[in-house]
């Protein structure tokens, strides 16, 4: 069994109405899993929305089992885990650091490097707003360690698989979902 | 039709077929109980004493016929009221509907008189809920209600319905219920995989649970055991779904299971595992349990597929259908070595010794049994009446033993025993077994079955003690009996007779042959108390955790 914390992200195709976020949520947090973040926002279907999770999970095997009883819900229509290597995901920052006029211009700097655009500036701070993978947002705001970040806010992670249609908006056929989330048992021993 | 919400509840119920609601009427739900009152002809409402026992009857109801349960409560406590016996339902998957009350929609979340979240509150006890804040959405949420307690693996889910909603009008037209979701697909090329494991196994184990009784296929699961020459042990909710004298039905697993069951899990070399899921009752250490085995699981949830205990070949599907596709491969067969294996195992198992100077637990269910007949429906409480009920029961109903499994509800009894007695008529025995622990807990239940004239044996062990606790507090807390004496000094038959009646004491086998003969021609309820020594244990028992080798036989 895998103990190596591992990040996972997670996207529910789920009913677009209210509550079920809350039914969702409840069920990560009784088998104690801690979301990493979360972005909820109706597709193209207005009947139908997306949430994309990302849990930091160290036993792949309770995930697995969290995300079927996920799937269980009435109004959960899709659960998958997102292939890393297929996957594309983005996250908006917006940073709001302390800034005067000595040091603005290395601040621009960084923010150049980084193609962070700078939407707005104040006589006392800056405001920084970065589209891009996690890992370049996180890399980003590690340049920020001298400095005095005054609110921070990343929208958490968005993600699509790349090419084809990857929409299923109806609960999943037993094969569909055994090629996404196999179940224990699906390969005989002998 | 222009009707209001109250008189599209009444009709979509009526649509759905029920003609029993069990409930307890307050502000929010006047609308709702006045259309009652209007339509007392079509729909029986029965009045408990306490919202939880109308929600343990509906269960009962429920889980004597395989019908879906109604229960009705008011807003707010009424609502609160009910949660013991949904989480109840949800534990077993059983198919049941509950209605609550609400305040008006413009009330809602303000903190108003008795108003309660009471989605929020049972979002993790139902399959789902609802609030319908549109009269025009109540008739379809009604009947999504009844078609998602049904479909699948079943549960109970709460329509909560605002007052307003139950007073405004709206267009209704009839509609024939809705196709209930049945799973009738499932992977074949596995099913014949399946098959062949079980046509090559030595030492082949079935091990089923109560999801045989909710997908209907206990005929199907007797006739893969009788092929296959295949011994069978069950799970506490699935009792009596083999026959006891069957040579082939090892009796049941887990804690306070048979050491032979428990013996055969552990040295078989195929376990099928049907509609059961492997809880830390049966399987108490996951990782030794059915070790040397291939184990198949048959279940209609993907969630339950591996939860516990690894297995080797699942199969998703609704176990009637996945049976009757896998007797046709199975070639009939008997395994004489593992059964002569089983047959030594068995001159081992616990056996009480009758003392007939003193009221013992299984003298007093074997004389119930004798006196009862095969045909008797069986209720439990919770606690070591619960256990020495399923070791010793001998009932031939396949819905004929009635208990609060995943959950383990001290007070389910009496609510559960009027449930089924009101399903299956007057004329159906229905005996519940109880603790004075458990009995305490909602005897209040008792004025309903004297209201309705439910003719209801209770079988009282009264040992003056919380037994199951006190027996955990002699074996693993050094006999430290925290809080499991309480001292009390109820006098059963007089307080029978203050609810209106008959109660018996009795401390002999004698006595209480008597007593229960005179029971059986009353025509009301009426309640035993037996009494029995504090330190009688439920045997054997395997402790939380452990497996065959730490079992305790005395």
């Amino acid at each position: 069994m895998q103990q190596t914390v591992q990040r996972k992200v997670v996207s529910l195709l789920v009913d677009n109405q209210s509550g079920v976020l809350a039914r969702v949520s409840s069920l990560f947090c009784r088998r104690g899993f801690n979301i990493d973040s979360l972005t909820v926002s109706a597709t193209n279907d207005p009947t139908v929305s997306r949430i994309t999770i990302t849990v930091l999970a160290n036993n792949e095997r309770e995930l697995e089992q969290l995300l079927l009883q996920t799937e269980r819900l009435e109004v959960t229509r899709q659960v998958f885990v997102l292939d890393e290597a297929k996957t594309l995901q983005r996250e908006l920052l917006l940073l709001k650091v302390a800034a005067t006029v000595a040091n603005r211009a290395e601040l621009r700097e960084i923010a150049s490097i980084y193609k962070a655009k700078i939407i707005d500036l104040s006589p006392d701070s800056m405001v920084f707003e970065l589209t891009g993978k996690p890992q370049k947002i996180d890399a980003f705001l590690l340049m920020f360690e001298g400095y005095t970040i005054l609110e921070q806010c990343r929208t958490g992670v968005t993600a699509l698989e790349r090419g084809g249609m990857h929409q299923h908006m109806q609960k999943p056929a037993q094969e569909i979902r055994a090629a996404q989330l196999p179940l224990p048992g699906t390969c005989c021993p002998r | 039709m222009l009707l209001n919400g109250s008189q599209i509840f009444v009709e979509v119920l009526c649509e759905q077929g029920v003609d029993t609601i069990f409930g307890y009427p307050g502000g929010a739900v006047l609308n709702l109980y006045d259309e009652l009152y209007k339509n007392s002809d079509r729909i029986t409402h029965i009045l408990t004493a306490h919202e939880q026992g109308a929600s343990h009857a509906a269960d009962g109801y429920a889980r004597a016929t395989g019908r879906t349960g109604v229960v009705l409560a008011t807003s707010g406590p009424g609502a609160t009221n009910l949660v013991t016996g949904i989480a109840t339902a949800y534990m077993d998957s059983i198919p049941m509907v509950a209605f609550t009350g609400n305040v008006g929609t413009s009330l809602l979340g303000r903190d108003s008189f008795q108003e309660a979240y009471i989605e929020g509150i049972t979002m993790p006890i139902t399959k789902h809920n609802f609030t319908v804040r549109r009269v025009e959405d109540l008739a379809d949420t009604m009947r999504a209600a009844f078609r998602i307690a049904q479909s699948g693996r079943k549960g109970p889910v709460l329509v909560d319905i605002p007052k307003d909603v139950t007073a405004n009008k709206c267009e209704f037209t009839h509609q024939q219920p809705e196709q209930i979701r049945t799973v009738t697909t499932f992977d074949e090329e596995r099913v014949a995989q399946a098959a062949e494991i079980i046509n090559g196994a030595q030492r082949p184990l079935i091990y089923f649970g109560g999801g045989v009784r909710s997908a209907a296929s206990c005929q199907p699961l007797r006739d893969l055991v009788h092929k296959a020459g295949i011994p069978a042990t069950y799970t506490l909710m699935a009792a009596g779904v083999v026959p006891y004298g069957d040579p082939l039905n090892l009796g049941m697993i887990g804690m306070h299971g048979c050491y032979t069951a428990n013996r055969a899990v552990n040295e078989a070399d195929v376990v099928i595992a049907i509609g059961t899921r492997f809880s830390d009752r049966v399987a108490l250490k996951p990782s030794t349990f059915a070790k040397k085995a291939t184990i198949i699981q048959i279940d209609i949830d993907p969630s339950e597929i591996g939860k516990n205990v690894d297995i080797d070949l699942s199969i998703v599907g609704d176990a009637a259908y996945i049976l009757r596709a896998m007797l046709p491969m199975i070639e009939p067969a008997q395994h004489d070595e593992w059964m002569a294996l089983i047959h030594d195992w068995q001159s081992h198992d616990y056996h009480p010794k009758s003392d007939p100077s003193r009221l013992m637990p299984h003298q007093v269910i074997g004389e119930v049994c004798s006196q009862c007949g095969p045909e008797a429906v069986y209720v439990t409480d919770v606690g070591q009446h619960q256990m020495w009920a399923a070791q010793y029961l001998r009932h031939a109903k396949s819905r004929g033993f009635i208990t609060s499994g995943g959950l383990g509800t001290m007070g389910f009894g009496y609510g559960a025993a009027i449930g089924a007695q009101m399903a299956l008529g007057r004329d159906q025995r229905v005996v519940m077994f109880t603790g004075d622990g458990s009995f305490h807990m909602n005897l209040n239940e008792a004025c309903t079955a004297v209201s309705y004239e439910l003719p209801i044996i209770t079988v009282i062990f009264n040992n003056q003690v919380l037994g199951m606790v006190r027996q955990w507090q002699t074996s693993f807390y050094g006999k430290r009996y925290s809080q499991t004496d309480p001292h009390r000094k109820t006098d059963y038959v007089k307080l029978a007779e203050g609810f209106g009646l008959k109660g018996y004491h009795c401390e002999t086998l004698a006595e209480f042959q008597a007593a229960f003969a005179e029971a059986l021609t009353r025509k009301g309820p009426t309640w035993i108390e037996c009494v029995i020594d504090k330190d009688e244990k439920v045997l054997p028992m395997i402790p939380a955790g452990g497996d065959i080798n730490d079992i305790i036989m005395d």
